[in-house]
């Protein structure tokens, strides 16, 4: 699992691969040329020995050197890290496109089952973790392996006496951090989950403060929070102590080493084995070389909570797509005549909801379900648009049986406005025409006066071209649902569909709505799903639905002779 | 900040060891680089070993102390920071539950936890910073400075040219990264605000085939994202580059002229690896310095965020007393009460005038933003009116106790809130010590206990995310239920019996009206069918009454009423 997760990664990172190399070529010169820098500067302290014995020449040759290979350091230090960020973000560019571009071709089943906030937090934090752990914890990961290996190569060579026992000093100081980091990390989890339990706890406390407050609840929140927060205190602190322990403790054995080598070193070189430039280059070896072992512990968890983040990615781009029916004619429907023939469908195999269901409804018909909440009318919607597929029978729009026909053609075929009214963050005028986008002004302006929305729009000051904030919370609910009527209006389409359309607006304004919906029902064929049973007397047909099931279907007068369940509901 | 630093007080003997531990660790920390030069220059070049392993021991006697002292230090800031930052929650929690609904609003839930938890947390690590770092830098940059000055004062000019440059540089790359970090979060919140629409209307996104529109409105933001990510990672990465480099040619400075002082006489060998080393010392905290300064630009604006909260006052202060005078005729009376919500221009109540007497059932209808729901508001004290007065029990709301008013009233807000626990925890919301028998009574009237019995847990259910377990209907009849448990002398239900269906909203009126009758019961509506047999049907619009009476006296007498009757109708 997890090699075949890198290996898709790395499938990203190949179409980058003049970046990629790049960077790598960048990050290794760097690295080379700082390992290069600590022996140069010790040549160079050698030609200046003491009073009246400074060779010049020598050391003027390695202090031009060394500049040289400063600013090429510098200079490709620079590069490969901006080499990582490119090469970074435009991999997380492409993943994060993928995975939107697939959700945008998922079947509606998806939405329904899994929550928002989980869809949500893969295409923002997990893709952030990929980016950071993945992309730039493995560069990391690779200068500090060059560090390592590099200035080890380069002590030994000078002399492995000494780096023999810097060894020692590092073997320790590996354990001792290791030690540290596996009791903060403990500590670190414990205090992510308290925080969240915290923001979950006050979102809940805070966000429902009206129930708080009236029910005198304020002094068990009060004791409920200082009990989370106490265990908050206990974890964090330990946390921040445990990982605050790790830097005096490497500059502690950074210290060890540093003493070790002068020492040792000196002792050396009175014996005339080494010279004292080559003291002060280890001196710099050995402080350099063991910083990024620590880091190691920490790269490695992040490059681990990163995989994992890869995969949770992959998952959705791997989710299964509806059927691609680009091939597929579009659905020639200029009447509107709705037919279901045999239909079931359940959400799951346990409970069979709908069973060889059958409606006729002809061109320009009004079929009105109702029923209970939770009865399950909104299931024949999602049939209709073919948000979910029938288990069995078909649907006919105008005689062509809606899968042998493209989906969007089929869905276009119906005007909806939903129970909850959807509008994106963008002008009024943007939202109306989004079904339309080519529409001028005027048809535009049309369509919202025959939704009743336009008096309301004229009165806010900037009229069309006020900017609806995130979620419409500028305008009231009846607001926008006039306006979604109003795009609804100019979409045009031959068969509406109305599913609670009216229930979140007080009965004035419903009034005048129910007058734009006639005005849009008449000569097209419409579905209606109502709460209020007085306003579907009218309609030619009637489905009462209830626990999911179509338990009665006929006319208003049809089914009050009958006097089964609709009448006891409309009796009530 | 004033709010801010009595929080640090019980922490003073912290705030004062940990700085003046991690100031010893500096001080010796700062003797080790003199320490090699002397065995460089006084061991190695003189041939002594015993010397040379005399100063060994002494600096490794000096770094165990150092670590020793960091240690103490480091426990003492863990101590001092947590500790400040439960307490600083502690208190936030405890002012936010205070806040009125109004002071609530103007913050937004969001904003409050992220103040509660990411602001503290940004303090806390500013209180742990002040503590480890904000003597430390400083101090190893100056003292640095002075130790090198004490080695060779010529030399220190190289000082006078690199720190002016090395301050320059960071600071120039900092102003120019810094504002565009926040173009760069902007961008990332466009994403967010793309994919939480696209989430939230898949259903109207299909509907119109809008899916292809969606990919290319996702792309286009991601695609800005990265562009401006990328651009301010070329900024920031050159930050490193360019400080090592800096601080490189002060190192060759150093060889070159030190050079030249090795051959007048005035240096040794010793004192040059020695100087470089407090080169690179006071460059490496001149880096914190500067992170520093972001750290504590960060934790000023947080530091604002929270003593804005911790400044604010409640404004609905509690009254004194906690009983009213007995023997007064009316429950609840609403004298020429007007009411205006700050950020409104309009009185959303005006003029009220109504009393209800102990056992009443009074009916408020009107549609939405008729002001139904502030009038009820004000009888718990959720707002206070601007003119006029609420009495209860024949006393002015504002003269009782919170608690003691709060207790006689019992209210089911619109919004059908749960909160995480068991069925029986949420009944028991009002009243910890309710009994099972009186759980099950509150459940058989809200006609709850039906589908309660027929779970498989009961009343031990879990509710599951405010609810989502639950069908609307159920969850409005729960937080009726748990009103009920507490038999308040007023319940009001705020609209929260919209989702239930004709017969079971029809069996909980009888059941509420037989269960107390000396319970003043106050239904806001927008059906009539709900309202029409109340003692006495106030009708609102607009903020003000257009008609009290019951519902044959308002049908003959008034506009509006009839009006709404006849758009739901609802006959005489």
């Amino acid at each position: 699992m997890k090699k075949k997760t890198l290996a898709r990664l790395w499938s990203y990172i190949k179409s980058h691969k003049g970046i990629f190399a790049k960077l790598v070529f960048s990050a290794v010169s760097a690295n080379a040329l700082s390992l290069l820098m600590p022996y140069l500067s010790g040549r160079a302290i050698d030609f200046a020995k003491g009073y009246g014995n400074v060779n010049f020449k020598g050391v003027f040759f390695y202090v031009a050197v060394l500049g040289c290979v400063y600013v090429a350091s510098a200079f490709f230090s620079w590069v490969s890290t901006v080499f990582t960020t490119i090469l970074s973000n435009r991999v997380i560019e492409k993943m994060r496109k993928d995975a939107f571009d697939k959700i945008s071709i998922l079947p509606l089943r998806f939405f329904d089952e899994r929550p928002h906030g989980d869809i949500m937090s893969r295409l923002t934090n997990d893709i952030d973790s990929v980016s950071e752990g993945l992309l730039q914890g493995t560069t990391q990961m690779f200068s500090g392996l060059m560090t390592v290996i590099g200035s080890l190569a380069i002590m030994f060579w000078l002399n492995y006496h000494i780096t023999f026992a810097i060894l020692v000093i590092t073997a320790i100081c590996v354990l001792v951090s290791k030690f540290i980091a596996a009791r903060s990390s403990i500590m670190f989890r414990k205090q992510f989950q308290t925080i969240g339990e915290m923001n979950a706890y006050i979102e809940e406390m805070i966000g429902n403060q009206k129930v708080v407050k009236a029910f005198g609840y304020e002094k068990r929140a009060q004791k409920s929070f200082e009990e989370i927060n106490k265990r908050l205190y206990e974890c964090g602190q330990k946390a921040q102590f445990y990982s605050s322990l790790v830097n005096p403790t490497t500059r502690y054995i950074n210290n060890l080493a540093y003493i070790c080598v002068g020492v040792l070193g000196g002792l050396f070189a009175v014996f005339g084995n080494l010279s004292i430039g080559i003291v002060s280059s280890f001196l710099i070896y050995a402080t350099q070389f063991a910083r990024p072992i620590n880091d190691m512990t920490g790269i490695l968890t992040q490059l681990q909570s990163a995989v994992a983040s890869a995969e949770r990615i992959f998952e959705i781009i791997d989710e299964e797509p509806e059927k691609d029916e680009s091939v597929l004619l579009p659905l020639k429907a200029d009447k509107g005549e709705v037919v279901f023939e045999n239909v079931s469908f359940s959400y799951n195999k346990d409970t069979e909801l709908i069973k060889n269901l059958n409606i006729r409804a002809k061109a320009g018909d009004t079929v009105a379900i109702v029923g209970p909440t939770g009865a399950g009318k909104t299931t024949i919607v999602n049939l209709l648009m073919r948000f979910y597929e029938p288990n069995e029978g078909k649907i006919f729009v105008d005689g062509t049986p809606v899968d042998e026909a493209s989906r969007d053609s089929v869905r276009q075929t119906f005007a909806m406005v939903l129970q909850e009214s959807w509008l994106f963050s963008g002008t009024i005028r943007e939202n109306i025409a989004y079904a339309k986008i080519e529409a001028g002004d005027e048809e535009i302006i049309e369509a919202a006066k025959s939704a009743y929305a336009h008096g309301f729009i004229k009165k806010l000051p900037k009229g069309y071209d006020t900017i609806i904030a995130e979620d419409g919370e500028n305008l009231s609910q009846g607001q926008k649902q006039l306006i979604t009527i109003a795009r609804a209006m100019l979409a045009d389409h031959k068969v509406l569909i109305l599913d609670e359309a009216t229930s979140s607006v007080d009965t004035m304004t419903e009034q005048r709505i129910q007058k734009a919906f006639l005005k849009m029902m008449s000569g097209r064929t419409s579905f209606v799903i109502a709460h209020r049973l007085s306003t579907i007397k009218e309609a030619d047909l009637i489905l009462v639905m209830n626990d999911g099931k179509i338990v009665e279907q006929g006319s208003h007068m049809e089914l009050i002779k009958k006097d089964g369940f609709y009448a006891k509901l409309y009796n009530n | 900040m004033n709010k801010l630093f009595p929080f640090l007080k019980p922490y003073t003997t912290q705030l004062i060891i940990g700085p003046f531990f991690k100031l010893a660790e500096a001080v010796l920390e700062i003797f080790i680089p003199t320490l090699m030069a002397y065995i460089i220059d006084n061991g190695v070049n003189k041939a002594d070993t015993g010397y040379i392993l005399k100063t060994g021991l002494l600096m490794l006697a000096i770094a165990t102390l150092g670590v020793i002292f960091a240690y103490i230090c480091q426990y003492s800031a863990s101590i001092a920071s947590q500790g400040f930052g439960t307490d600083v929650r502690n208190a936030l929690f405890e002012k936010v539950l205070s806040f009125s609904h109004a002071q609530v609003d103007e913050f937004g839930t969001a904003s409050l936890i992220n103040r509660i938890t990411g602001d503290v947390n940004q303090l806390q690590s500013a209180v742990a910073m002040l503590i480890r770092l904000v003597i430390r830098a400083p101090f190893l940059c100056v003292g640095g400075l002075v130790m090198a000055m004490l080695i060779d004062l010529k030399l220190s000019v190289i000082f006078m040219v690199v720190i002016p440059l090395f301050v320059f540089v960071t600071f120039s790359i900092m102003t120019k990264a810094v504002p565009l970090y926040k173009t760069v979060q902007k961008r990332l919140d466009a994403i967010a605000l793309v994919l939480r629409e696209n989430l939230s209307g898949v259903r109207v996104i299909r509907a119109f085939a809008k899916a292809e529109y969606e990919r290319y409105r996702f792309s286009e933001a991601n695609q800005k994202y990265a562009d401006n990510a990328i651009n301010v990672g070329k900024i920031a990465a050159l930050t490193n580059p360019a400080t090592s480099l800096i601080m490189n040619f002060a190192v060759l400075a150093v060889i070159w002229f030190g050079g030249i002082r090795i051959n007048a006489g005035n240096m040794t060998q010793g004192e040059i690896i020695a100087y470089i080393n407090y080169i690179v010392q006071i460059l490496n905290a001149m880096l914190i310095v500067s992170q520093l300064v972001v750290l504590y630009t960060k934790a000023y604006a947080s530091a604002l965020r929270v003593n804005e909260i911790l400044s604010m006052d409640t404004d609905i202060s509690d009254g004194a007393k906690s009983t009213a005078a007995a023997g007064n005729s009316f429950k609840i009376e609403f004298k020429n009460v007007s009411m205006k919500y700050s950020d409104s221009i309009e009185n959303a109540l005006e003029n009220i005038n109504f009393t209800a007497k102990a056992g009443e059932i009074i009916g408020i209808i009107g549609g939405t933003g008729s002001g139904k729901s502030t009038l009820v508001n004000l009888i718990p004290r959720f707002y206070d009116a601007a003119e006029g007065a609420v009495l209860v029990d024949g006393m002015d709301v504002r003269d009782y106790k919170l608690d003691a008013l709060r207790d006689k009233i019992g209210i089911v807000p619109q919004r059908a809130v749960l909160f995480s626990g068991s069925v029986a925890d949420n009944l028991r919301f009002a009243k910890e010590t309710a009994k099972d028998s009186e759980l099950a009574y509150a459940a058989e009237v809200a006609q709850a206990a039906e589908f309660i019995e027929k779970f498989e847990q009961k009343y031990d259910t879990i509710i599951t995310q405010g609810g989502a377990n639950l069908s609307g209907g159920q969850r409005q009849r729960l937080t009726i239920a748990r009103a009920l448990v507490k038999n308040p002398e007023i319940l009001i239900l705020d609209d929260s019996a919209s989702a239930l269906d004709y017969i079971t909203d029809a069996k909980l009126w009888n059941a509420l009206r037989e269960s107390n009758d000396n319970r003043t019961l106050i239904i806001v509506s927008q059906r009539v069918r709900t309202v029409k047999n109340a003692d006495k049907i106030i009708v609102l619009e607009d903020g003000r009454i257009e008609g009290i009476g019951t519902h044959e006296e308002l049908f003959k007498n008034c506009v509006q009423y009839a009006e709404i009757c006849r758009s739901q109708e609802e006959p005489v």
